[in-house]
């Protein structure tokens, strides 16, 4: 099953970096979310998978899966949404400032 | 020792007080004493048995560099010299500069100037004495930008720092070198260990960065360009640095370091086959200036030439040659500088077309400039001392010894001809110089000034320095053996025995200097017969050309490179850095064979978690090829929500709560700001474009993968995380070991997780609320 995990982490990176490549503001936001699933998928699976009950302390059970990457994923996530949320909201002040979402035309004057 | 050296740089550090607050009096006259003061100190140590003398003081004990001093015969010479015509300098300063100019900032330079000469011909420590040898550059930098409101200065100053720092930093390579062969940084110990210097495999690189620093400074061909287009400094600093003192540095750091480097027989080679070709050089196009200054600097151009030849020949004879006429190159080339700054402030140009006929107008300059230059042209004359050391060149030229190279023996057949051509066209420039300028039709209508003779004050330097030529030319054995015979003794390396005669009966070397008198002063006198070569030779050919071209097409090659990459795209720097990741990770896994593949350890595959992950995997390549904004989001959210749902799968709920919530405000998010924002656009890249995109996207997602299948794959050791659930409830006294790990155990993340939510509200809120009027700062 890593295998596969590994390979989904793959192709949402590729996903999110093709995305990322664009010259529109919305498709560059899509891509850096798509990285950001990708990468807490990569942490996930290097932890290993279904091999015991959540982390949740119980008498009964002796075999927990690994709690750190949770932790460190769980983390990132917050992370991630509040820089999320800043780039959406950077990205669409931008384009009411500057008319246009388009990168290319985002450059500033030569004296800038 | 120490406090003569910092003496002139102690002082400017007062100068502009002292500037200010006695504006009546000239600044310069406080200059004055400091040079003196030197002077007087060295001259103490001048005599018959005089015998070397070293002082350490401490700076950097631990990397083995301190001011250790050393004063031997060479030193003291140039010690001399620096603080002699320093005071004369600084004397002829206070006529020449009006009290409206800067002078507090001149002095200061000047003074800082004065030290960094000291330190270099003081210094026994290879890294001190490259520290003052910097310092020369930089306050020779800001003396030719004195004025540097002309374009000509700033150009000058620019080009003399470019060629000397360039040949410093060589230098500085070259002293490195040394310091690891020798293990000591000490000149003195080096020359102790010369012959392991000359075993080692390094000791050509050596000579040649050494060398390329010695014919930087002292304007060897072809770095000489840098000295002409120094000549737009003021006059003072023109004598003092760009004739008698700075660029003799080189020559100074060649005989330095003659006992070490004339070891192997490429020393003569080099040495004397571009010092004579200089002096060649120099003395040729000397001829075809027109300004005073210029033919003064190509002048000193080609002497420095002749001296760097002698230095070469490595002959006793050829070596106290040189020294010899170190001092007398420093007497008559300073007193003809000061001549041409006053004719320059009495008649107002430099310009030699313009001048002529102004001996009976300035009778005193233009005895000071016969003599000045009959003796820089080697007129066979008993009082001019000038001629005594190109008769010792003649000499030398002709004694050189055979060797084994090749092309050694190729120069020393050549030389002694080269030697005659290159002291005629000194006699030629020489005699249109002086006769030019003070000779021949009056033409007082072209000049911007009615010329008149110069007060007495700017006429006293130049005529203590013509009494040295004289004194010097009459007496020469007094000087020989309190002076000259000890610098010369400290470069040879074993006592030269010589005397400076006038008469030495009718022998080779006076047949050529008989030559050069005779067929320069045909030369001199059709001059304008044959001037036409110029236009045929060098023509259009010059290094100054070489040099702004390699300038400018620096600049533009640069500003090339720059903007073929810094283009403004975001989509460029994206693509570089990740075409630099992927390069380089993927060369570094083919090198290492990093990767790996192990099946031992995996989870079962189950089918519902394969439908889930295909689901991903078809929302998230959909996100590319959707044209619909809420479709994009719509996607966008599948992959979220599949995201949340493995974490369900995989025993995580918390972050399957967290994916939850965060997935649904950021959908809501983005409708909410797409709203906003215009539709997507069919794209309008070009097949290039996509196909570069397709090529790093698939790439770095398939670096990814393969990163992940062999870190997997390759097991180094257990997880910690044992520690955490056997103590999550012990210590922590909490169940969830998640929860308990991220407040308790690694509680700091989380406190700056939440600082960076904090954040990131603040700025939105900023953003969304902060608005700058248009035109406002």
């Amino acid at each position: 099953m890593e295998i596969i995990m590994s390979i989904l982490a793959g192709v949402l990176f590729t996903t999110g970096v093709y995305n990322l490549l664009q010259k529109q503001l919305l498709r560059i936001v899509i891509g850096t979310a798509l990285i950001s699933h990708g990468a807490h998928l990569f942490i996930l699976t290097m932890g290993e998978l279904k091999r015991g009950a959540p982390p949740i302390l119980d008498d009964a059970i002796s075999d927990y899966t690994d709690p750190l990457p949770q932790a460190l994923i769980l983390t990132s996530i917050v992370i991630s949404f509040g820089v999320t949320s800043l780039l959406l909201v950077l990205a669409y002040r931008a384009s009411k400032e500057n008319g246009t979402d388009n990168m290319d035309k985002l450059r500033g004057s030569e004296n800038d | 020792m120490l406090f003569a050296v910092f003496l002139p740089a102690l002082l400017a550090i007062f100068i502009p007080y002292l500037s200010k607050w006695k504006e009546k009096i000239h600044t310069g006259y406080f200059v004055l004493l400091a040079p003196l003061a030197v002077f007087i100190y060295f001259v103490s140590f001048v005599g018959g048995d005089f015998e070397p003398v070293t002082q350490n003081y401490n700076w950097i004990p631990s990397l083995n560099i301190g001011f250790d001093f050393y004063l031997d015969g060479l030193s003291l010479l140039f010690a001399l010299l620096i603080s002699g015509i320093g005071s004369l300098v600084a004397f002829y300063s206070i006529f020449y500069l009006h009290k409206t100019e800067r002078l507090d900032q001149f002095y200061v330079y000047l003074l800082l100037f004065m030290t960094a000469m000291f330190g270099v011909v003081l210094s026994d420590n290879v890294f001190v004495l490259y520290s003052f040898w910097e310092l020369t550059s930089i306050s020779s930098f800001l003396l030719i930008g004195y004025w540097n409101y002309k374009e000509r200065s700033r150009y000058g100053a620019l080009k003399s720092m470019l060629i000397t720092v360039f040949g410093g930093l060589s230098m500085l390579g070259g002293f490195i070198l040394l310091t690891m062969i020798t293990e000591t940084t000490s000149i003195q110990e080096m020359i102790a260990q010369a012959d392991v210097i000359l075993s080692h495999e390094y000791f050509g690189l050596i000579m040649a960065l050494i060398l390329l620093g010695a014919f930087t400074k002292s304007a060897q061909f072809p770095f000489h360009i840098w000295l002409p287009d120094a000549m737009e400094a003021p006059t003072p600093v023109s004598a003092y640095l760009h004739s008698a003192t700075m660029v003799k540095a080189g020559i100074f750091l060649v005989a330095r370091f003659t006992p070490i480097l004339s070891q192997s027989e490429w020393f003569f080679v080099f040495v004397s086959g571009i010092g004579i070709l200089t002096l060649v050089w120099g003395s040729y196009m000397a001829v075809r200036q027109t300004d005073l200054k210029g033919i003064l600097a190509f002048s000193t151009i080609s002497q420095l030439g002749m001296i760097m030849a002698m230095l070469g020949f490595g002959t006793s004879a050829a070596i106290f040659g040189a020294v010899f006429h170190i001092l007398n190159h420093a007497t008559f080339k300073g007193s003809l500088f000061m001549v041409a700054g006053i004719v320059d402030h009495e008649s107002g140009t430099r310009d030699i077309r313009k001048l002529g006929g102004l001996a009976t107008l300035m009778p005193i300059s233009a005895t000071l400039a016969f003599f000045g230059t009959f003796s820089m042209a080697g007129v066979p004359l008993p009082f001019l001392n000038g001629f005594y050391s190109k008769e010792m060149f003649f000499d030398a030229s002709i004694e050189l010894e055979s060797s084994s190279l090749m092309i050694a023996e190729l120069l020393r057949t050549a030389i002694p001809y080269l030697a005659v051509f290159g002291s005629i066209f000194t006699f030629v420039y020489s005699m249109y110089l002086v006769f030019g300028t003070f000779m021949g039709k009056k033409k007082l209508e072209q000049l911007p000034k009615k010329p008149h003779e110069a007060p007495i004050g700017m006429l006293v330097p130049p005529i203590i320095l013509v009494l040295g030529v004289i004194i010097i030319g009459i007496l020469p054995e007094t000087f020989n053996g309190n002076l000259l015979a000890h610098a010369a003794e400290a470069i040879y390396g074993a006592p030269v025995d010589k005397h400076i005669q006038f008469w030495h009966g009718w022998i080779t070397p006076l047949y050529m200097s008989l030559a050069v008198v005779v067929i320069g002063a045909i030369l001199a006198f059709v001059r304008k017969s044959w001037s036409g070569i110029y236009s045929f030779f060098p023509g259009k050919l010059s290094f100054n050309k070489a040099y702004d071209f390699i300038v400018d097409q620096l600049e533009k090659t640069s500003a090339r490179i720059t903007n073929s990459y810094m283009n403004g795209s975001l989509r460029r720097y994206m693509v570089l850095i990740l075409s630099a990741i992927l390069i380089v990770t993927f060369t570094f896994i083919g090198l290492t064979g990093g990767f790996a593949w192990d099946t031992s350890n995996l989870a079962e595959i189950t089918v519902h978690e394969v439908v889930i992950a295909l689901a991903m995997a078809i929302a998230a390549i959909a996100t590319i090829f959707t044209n619909n904004k809420i479709g994009a989001i719509l996607i966008l959210g599948v992959v979220g929500y599949g995201l949340a749902l493995l974490f369900v799968v995989y025993r995580a709920p918390d972050l399957a709560l967290t994916q939850l919530v965060v997935e649904t405000i950021t959908v809501a998010l983005f409708l909410l700001c797409f709203y906003h924002l215009p539709n997507l656009r069919v794209r309008t890249d070009s097949v290039f474009e996509k196909t570069t995109n397709i090529i790093i996207s698939i790439g770095f997602g398939a670096l990814m993968t393969v990163v992940a299948i062999s870190a997997h794959s390759t097991k180094l050791f257990d997880t910690i995380s044992s520690y955490f659930v056997e103590n999550s409830y012990k210590l922590g006294g909490g169940d969830n070991v998640v929860n308990v790990t991220l407040v308790d155990i690694r509680g700091i993340d989380t406190l700056f997780e939440i600082v960076v939510l904090g954040i990131a509200a603040l700025a939105i809120y900023g953003m969304i609320k902060l608005r700058h009027k248009k035109g406002a700062k």
